[in-house]
C-alpha cells in the first residue's frame, strides 16, 4: 500500500485533520503528585530566568527549567514500575519510536465522576461503552475522559485526610484491558493513571502494575479529552529521549478527522 | 509616661518616601565588643580582671592598672542620670531629621560615666537602667531607660529607632503551613501587627492548621512558594511596599547525614526551600525593605531568619539539614551588610530541636513553635540581632565559645 | 624639685591672619601666611628660624616634619602641638625652655586651621577614638552637646543662670566691637542672648563659637635677641600644664588648673588680685566661669556671684577676653588656643587691635582643650608681664 504523506500534510494544513492539544501548560502552580513527605518527591516545574534582554544577556531571553520526569502532562514508561523493570526497551530512550503514534479509544465517564470523585472504572462500564462504540481496537490508547482537567486545583488533587480522591480504574479492568483488549496504554486527566485511593487495591496501583508489567504505557494530566471522538483519534505522544528515563513531560497531540469542530 | 503610638494613617500614595539615613556606625575594633553584647541584648562593659575596674569607653588597657586583661562581661546596668541635654542642631543628617534628640550623662553604679541616648521617661537626677542597643547603623549605643517600666514605653520614638517593634507594622510570615508559621502568625497578631500576611504554597494541599490560621485577627493569606521565583517576585511586586518585617518560616527538616544519605534529592530540596528560598526572598523583598527604612511609624524594620542552632555546629544525625542551615547563616550575614544602609535589621534566631514531627525521635528539651514565635516577637521588640531560643541552643552557644573542637566530637554521639 | 624660672626667654611679635568664615585654602596656606608675616615683620630670613612649633587639626596628612619641607625651614628644634585650646601656652612654655637651654634661638610658634564647608562635621566625627565610639553616635551634637551636659550639670550644682553666662558673652562682644576681623561684631543684648536659637539645651546660639579659618603666631627667643630685632616682648612669670586631671569626677566641674594653681601664683610671685586682665579659654561661657574659680579668682561654686559682681569689659573691674575671645572673634581651629595669648601679648606691649586695657602690666592667660570623651582633658595657664 502506498501512503500519501503529502495528502496527510495538506489535510492537517487545511483543517481536514484537526490537531488537538491534550497538554496542560507547564507552570509552577500545576499540582504534582503528593507522596508522604519523608519519601523522595517529584520536583514541580520551576523556571529561572537566565537573561531577559538585560545585563545577563543583552539581546536574548531564556530560562533554565527544572522539573521531574513525572511533572505536568507526562508519559510513563514500563521501567517506571517495578513490574516492568526487567522488560526490554522499557525506558523512554529505548522504546521503539513507532509506539509514540497510536489510535485512541476515549471512554466518557465525566457525568459519573462529576457525581462521585471516587468513581472507579469497571469491566461492565467498558462493556457498555463497547456496546455503543464497538470493541476497543488492539494497540489503542484507552483515554479516560473524566473532565477532571477542568477542576480547580483543590478538587483536581482531591486531597483529604485519608489521601487523594480522584477517579480511576479498578484492578480487574486494567488486567482485562491488557489481556483481553491488548491496549497500547492508559491515559487520564488526573495526576496519575491510578484511582486516587489506588494504594488500597490488590494489587496496589493496578494501572501502573498491569500496564507497565506488560510493557504498556501511561499518560496523565491530559486535557481536552472532551474534544475527542470515542474512536478514531490518533495520538502523538513522544517523550523526551532521556537516558534510562522512567517517563517524561511531553506535548500530547490528537489528530481527529473532519473539519469545523 | 510615653505618649502611646497612634496607628499610622494609610500612606498617601503620591507622597515622596523619606530616604533612610543612619548615624555614624564606625567604631574601633574594641568598641564592637559593645555591638556583640547589644546584638544579644546583654549589657556588657569591659572589666579589668586584675583590678576589677569597670571600663568605659572601650579601651585597650585598664586606666587603673594598665592591664590588657579587660574582657567584656555583663555588669549591673543601674545608674543615675546626672545631666541631660536636647540636641537641636547637629551636623549629622540622620539626627538633623530627628531633633530635638535627648542625650545625657549617666553615672553607673559600677563606676564609669556613659553618655547615652535618653528614653522619654528618663528624668534628670533620677535612677535609670542602661541598655545597649543597635542603632540604625548596626553599631551599639547605650540608651537610658527609666528604672521601672512605664506605660507605653516601647512607643518612645528614640527607643523605636533602635527596635523593630511589630506594633502597627505589617509582617510577612512566608510559610503558614508549618506549626511554626501558624504560631508566628498568632504571636505577631497578638503583638499588634497591622497586617499579618501569611504565605501559602500549593493551596490545593489541605493542612490541619488552615482553619485556625484564618481565625487569627488581621491575618491575610497570600500565595507564596519560596521555591518558585515567580511566586516570590509576584508577592513582592504586589505587597512589597507594605511589608515591614519578613519572617522566613519556610522549613525543610529531614534526618540524615552527608555520607549516610542516599542521593541528592533531599539535599536539593533542602537547599531549594531554605537557601535558595532565602535568596529569592532577599532579592525580591530586600531592595524595597532597604528603601523603606525610614518610611514613618511603620517603616521597614527587619528580616528574620529562623536557623537551627546547628548552623553553628553540625549535628551529624541531621547533617545535611545543618549544612543548609549554615549556608543560610552565611547568606544572612551578607544580607546584614546589604540591608544596613536602610537601617533594616537582619535577625538570626537560633533554635534548638523543635517540638514538631520532624524531631519526633529527638528527646527533650525541645522548643515549641509558640515559644519560638514568642522569642521572635520579643527579639524584635528589643531590637536584637542574634537570639538563642531554648536550652539546647544556649548549651551549644556556650560550648562553642569554650571549645568548638570538643563540641564537634560530642555532636557525633 | 621647684620649677626653674623662664628668665631670659621672652615672647614677641603677635601675629593674626584675619579670620574668614569659610576658606577654600588649606591649613598649610594659613600656616604659611602666619609664618611669612613673622619673618617679614621681624626682618628675619627663613633660615634664622631654627625652632618651629605648629598646631593644627586640618593639616593632615602632614606632620610638623612634613611642614618643614613645605615651608623651606631647616629647624634644629621642632614640635607638633595639636592640643586645641591648650596649644598656645604649651607651645610657649616648651619653646621658652628650648630657648633657655640653647636648643634653639628663635622659635616660631604657629597655629592655624582652615574651614571648608564640610570640614567641621568631619573633624567632629573623627576627633578621637572615644568621640567616634562613645560620643558622636549620640545625636552628633559635637562639642555643643558635650558642653551642654557640662553646663547643665554646673547650673544644677552651683545655681548659675543663663543670665550669668549672658553677662560673659555680652562683655566679650563689647570688647570685640573694635576688632576688625571678628566674626561677630553686632552688639549683643541680653534679650537677643536669651531668645537666641537653642542649640543643645541649655546652650543657645550665643554660647557657641563660630568655626572659621585663620591663623595666629608669635616668636619665642632670648630677651637680647628680641631687643636686637627691635621687637617689644613680654616676660613669662610662670606656667602650668595638666592633662586628664580628676578622672573620677563623674562630670567635669573643674579643670586641671586646680591641681597646679598654687604653684602658678607662687612661681609668679603674684596673687590673682595683681593681674590687670585675664584671658580665659572661652569655647563656652561655662568654661570661663569655671576658670575664674579654678584659677583662684573666686571660690569653687562662686563663679556666678563673681560674674554678677564684676564688669568684664576692657574698662571694667575685671577685664576679660579683651579682644572678644572666640565667642566673638571666631574659632579658627587650633588657632583658638593661641588667640588669648596673642591678644595678651598685644595688651602687654601696648599694641592692641581693639581697645587697650588701662595699666596693663600683668595678666593671666589660660588654655583648655580636647574633649576626648565627656570632658576637656587639657588645661594650662601662664602669668605674663610687660617687659621691664
Amino acid at each position: 500500500m502506498t501512503v500519501d504523506l503529502m495528502a496527510f500534510a495538506r489535510a492537517v494544513a487545511n483543517g481536514d485533520i484537526r490537531v488537538i492539544d491534550l497538554t496542560q501548560t507547564l507552570s509552577q502552580e500545576f499540582p504534582t503528585i503528593v507522596l508522604p513527605p519523608e519519601l523522595g518527591q517529584c520536583a514541580p516545574f520551576r523556571m529561572e530566568e537566565v537573561s531577559r534582554y538585560d545585563e545577563r544577556g543583552p539581546a536574548w531571553y531564556w530560562n533554565n527549567i527544572s522539573l521531574g520526569e513525572h511533572t505536568g502532562t507526562h508519559f510513563d514508561a514500563p521501567i517506571h514500575w517495578i513490574s516492568g523493570k526487567d522488560l526490554p526497551n522499557n525506558a523512554v530512550d529505548t522504546i521503539d519510536v513507532a509506539q509514540f503514534i497510536a489510535p485512541a479509544a476515549v471512554i466518557d465517564c465525566s457525568k459519573e465522576c462529576a457525581a462521585d470523585p471516587d468513581f472507579a472504572l469497571t469491566i461492565p462500564f467498558v462493556e457498555q461503552w463497547e456496546a455503543r462504540h464497538g470493541k476497543i481496537e488492539p494497540r489503542s490508547w484507552v483515554l479516560l475522559h473524566t473532565d477532571w482537567s477542568k477542576q480547580p486545583y483543590t478538587d483536581y488533587a482531591g486531597l483529604r485526610d485519608d489521601g487523594a480522591h480522584t477517579p480511576g480504574p479498578e484492578p480487574a479492568v486494567v488486567k482485562w484491558f491488557v489481556e483481553q483488549r491488548d491496549v497500547h496504554g492508559f491515559g487520564t486527566e488526573t495526576i496519575g493513571t491510578d484511582f486516587g485511593q489506588g494504594q488500597h487495591f490488590n494489587p496496589p496501583y493496578p494501572a501502573h502494575f498491569y500496564m507497565h508489567g506488560k510493557g504498556r504505557f501511561g499518560l496523565q494530566c491530559l486535557t481536552n479529552l472532551d474534544l475527542l471522538p470515542p474512536k478514531g483519534a490518533v495520538i502523538i505522544a513522544a517523550p523526551l529521549k532521556i537516558k534510562q528515563g522512567s517517563g517524561s513531560p511531553l506535548r500530547v497531540l490528537a489528530l481527529v478527522a473532519g473539519g469545523n469542530a | 509616661m510615653t505618649e502611646p503610638l497612634v496607628r499610622p494613617r494609610r500612606k498617601n500614595p503620591l507622597k515622596r518616601t523619606r530616604l533612610p539615613l543612619r548615624p555614624q556606625g564606625v567604631r574601633s575594633r574594641t568598641a564592637h565588643g559593645l555591638t556583640a553584647a547589644a546584638a544579644e541584648g546583654r549589657f556588657a562593659l569591659q572589666i579589668c580582671l586584675d583590678c576589677d575596674t569597670v571600663i568605659y569607653p572601650p579601651r585597650d588597657a585598664c586606666p587603673s592598672c594598665l592591664s590588657a586583661r579587660i574582657p567584656f562581661r555583663e555588669v549591673a546596668r543601674g545608674g543615675t542620670l546626672i545631666a541631660e541635654t536636647a540636641v537641636r542642631t547637629t551636623t549629622d543628617p540622620y539626627f538633623r531629621e530627628r531633633t530635638p534628640w535627648r542625650v545625657g550623662t549617666v553615672k553607673l553604679d559600677v563606676g564609669p560615666v556613659v553618655v547615652a541616648h535618653l528614653h522619654g521617661d528618663a528624668v534628670e537626677g533620677g535612677r535609670v537602667r542602661l541598655e545597649l542597643k543597635l542603632d540604625k547603623s548596626g553599631s551599639a549605643v547605650a540608651i537610658a531607660l527609666p528604672e521601672k517600666d512605664t506605660e507605653n514605653m516601647a512607643d518612645d520614638p528614640h527607643l523605636r529607632e533602635m527596635t523593630c517593634d511589630p506594633k502597627f507594622r505589617r509582617v510577612l510570615i512566608t510559610d503558614g503551613r508549618t506549626g511554626v508559621g501558624q504560631a508566628m502568625a498568632k504571636a505577631f497578631s497578638d503583638a499588634g501587627a497591622a497586617i499579618v500576611f501569611v504565605g501559602l504554597a500549593d493551596p490545593w494541599k489541605p493542612f490541619a492548621g488552615m482553619a485556625g490560621l484564618r481565625k487569627i485577627e488581621r491575618v491575610e493569606i497570600v500565595p507564596l512558594d519560596v521555591t518558585d521565583t515567580e511566586s516570590v517576585t509576584e508577592l513582592a511586586e504586589q505587597n512589597g511596599a507594605r511589608i515591614d518585617i519578613v519572617v522566613n518560616t519556610a522549613e525543610h527538616i529531614r534526618a540524615g547525614g552527608v555520607v549516610d544519605r542516599h542521593g541528592l534529592t533531599i539535599a536539593r530540596e533542602e537547599i531549594d526551600v531554605r537557601y535558595l528560598g532565602l535568596l529569592r526572598l532577599a532579592q525580591a523583598f530586600g531592595p524595597i525593605l532597604r528603601f523603606r527604612g525610614a518610611d514613618g511609624v511603620n517603616s521597614a524594620a527587619a528580616f528574620v531568619n529562623l536557623l537551627s542552632v546547628h548552623a553553628l555546629m553540625n549535628w551529624p544525625a541531621y547533617g545535611g539539614y545543618c549544612a543548609t542551615e549554615a549556608a543560610c547563616l552565611s547568606a544572612a550575614q551578607c544580607m546584614r551588610a546589604e540591608l544596613r544602609p536602610g537601617g533594616v535589621k537582619v535577625v538570626t534566631v537560633f533554635f534548638g530541636p523543635l517540638d514538631i514531627d520532624w524531631f519526633q525521635t529527638v528527646p527533650p528539651p525541645k522548643v515549641t513553635p509558640a515559644a519560638l514565635a514568642d522569642a521572635v516577637v520579643r527579639a524584635l521588640q528589643r531590637g536584637l540581632e542574634d537570639v538563642f531560643v531554648g536550652d539546647v541552643a544556649e548549651d551549644i552557644r556556650q560550648r562553642l565559645a569554650v571549645n568548638p573542637k570538643a563540641l564537634e566530637r560530642e555532636m557525633a554521639n | 624639685m621647684q620649677r626653674k624660672s623662664y628668665e631670659g626667654a621672652v615672647a614677641c611679635l603677635p601675629v593674626t591672619i584675619p579670620y574668614r568664615r569659610y576658606s577654600t585654602n588649606s591649613a598649610q596656606w594659613w600656616l604659611g601666611r602666619a609664618l611669612h608675616e613673622l619673618i617679614k615683620r621681624a626682618g628675619l630670613r627663613l633660615k634664622d628660624i631654627d625652632g618651629f612649633a605648629v598646631s593644627s587639626f586640618t593639616v593632615g596628612p602632614d606632620t610638623a616634619v612634613g611642614l618643614t619641607q613645605h615651608f623651606g625651614l631647616s629647624p634644629r628644634w621642632l614640635d607638633h602641638i595639636p592640643f586645641g585650646g591648650a596649644s598656645g601656652i604649651v607651645a610657649l612654655r616648651r619653646a621658652a625652655r628650648a630657648v633657655q637651654a640653647g636648643d634653639a634661638d628663635i622659635v616660631a610658634c604657629v597655629a592655624g586651621d582652615t574651614n571648608h564647608v564640610d570640614s567641621f562635621r568631619k573633624t567632629l566625627s573623627t576627633f578621637s577614638r572615644f568621640a567616634q565610639d562613645a560620643v558622636y553616635p549620640y545625636g552628633s551634637g559635637g562639642a555643643n552637646a558635650s558642653f551642654a551636659l557640662i553646663t547643665k550639670h554646673y547650673m544644677n550644682s552651683y545655681g548659675a543662670k543663663r543670665e550669668d553666662f549672658a553677662k560673659i558673652c555680652i562683655a566679650q562682644r563689647d570688647n570685640a566691637m573694635s576688632i576688625p576681623h571678628a566674626m561677630m561684631k553686632k552688639k549683643l543684648t541680653l534679650d537677643e542672648y536669651m531668645s537666641a536659637r537653642p542649640i543643645a539645651d541649655p546652650i543657645h546660639l550665643f554660647d557657641c563659637v563660630m568655626p572659621c579659618a585663620g591663623a595666629e603666631a608669635f616668636l619665642v627667643c632670648r630677651e637680647d635677641v628680641a631687643k636686637s630685632l627691635n621687637l617689644p616682648s613680654i616676660r613669662i612669670l610662670s606656667t602650668i600644664e595638666r592633662h586628664n586631671a580628676f578622672p573620677n569626677d563623674p562630670m567635669q566641674i573643674r579643670g586641671g588648673w586646680e591641681l597646679d594653681i598654687g604653684e602658678l601664683w607662687s612661681m609668679a610671685a603674684l596673687t590673682p588680685k595683681d593681674v590687670d586682665f585675664v584671658q580665659t579659654y572661652d569655647d563656652y561661657p561655662v568654661i570661663s566661669m569655671m576658670q575664674f574659680e579654678d584659677l583662684g579668682f573666686c571660690a569653687k561654686g562662686a563663679g556666678p556671684d563673681f560674674v554678677r559682681s564684676h564688669t568684664l569689659t576692657n574698662d571694667g573691674t575685671f577685664p576679660h577676653n579683651t579682644s572678644g575671645g572666640q565667642l566673638s572673634v571666631g574659632q579658627a581651629g587650633a588657632a583658638g588656643g593661641f588667640l588669648g595669648l596673642v591678644e595678651a601679648m598685644r595688651q602687654l606691649t601696648s599694641q592692641p587691635l581693639g581697645s587697650q586695657v588701662p595699666n596693663a602690666n600683668a595678666c593671666l592667660v589660660s588654655g583648655f582643650g580636647m574633649i576626648n570623651y565627656d570632658r576637656g582633658l587639657s588645661s594650662c595657664a601662664a602669668v605674663l608681664a610687660r617687659a621691664a
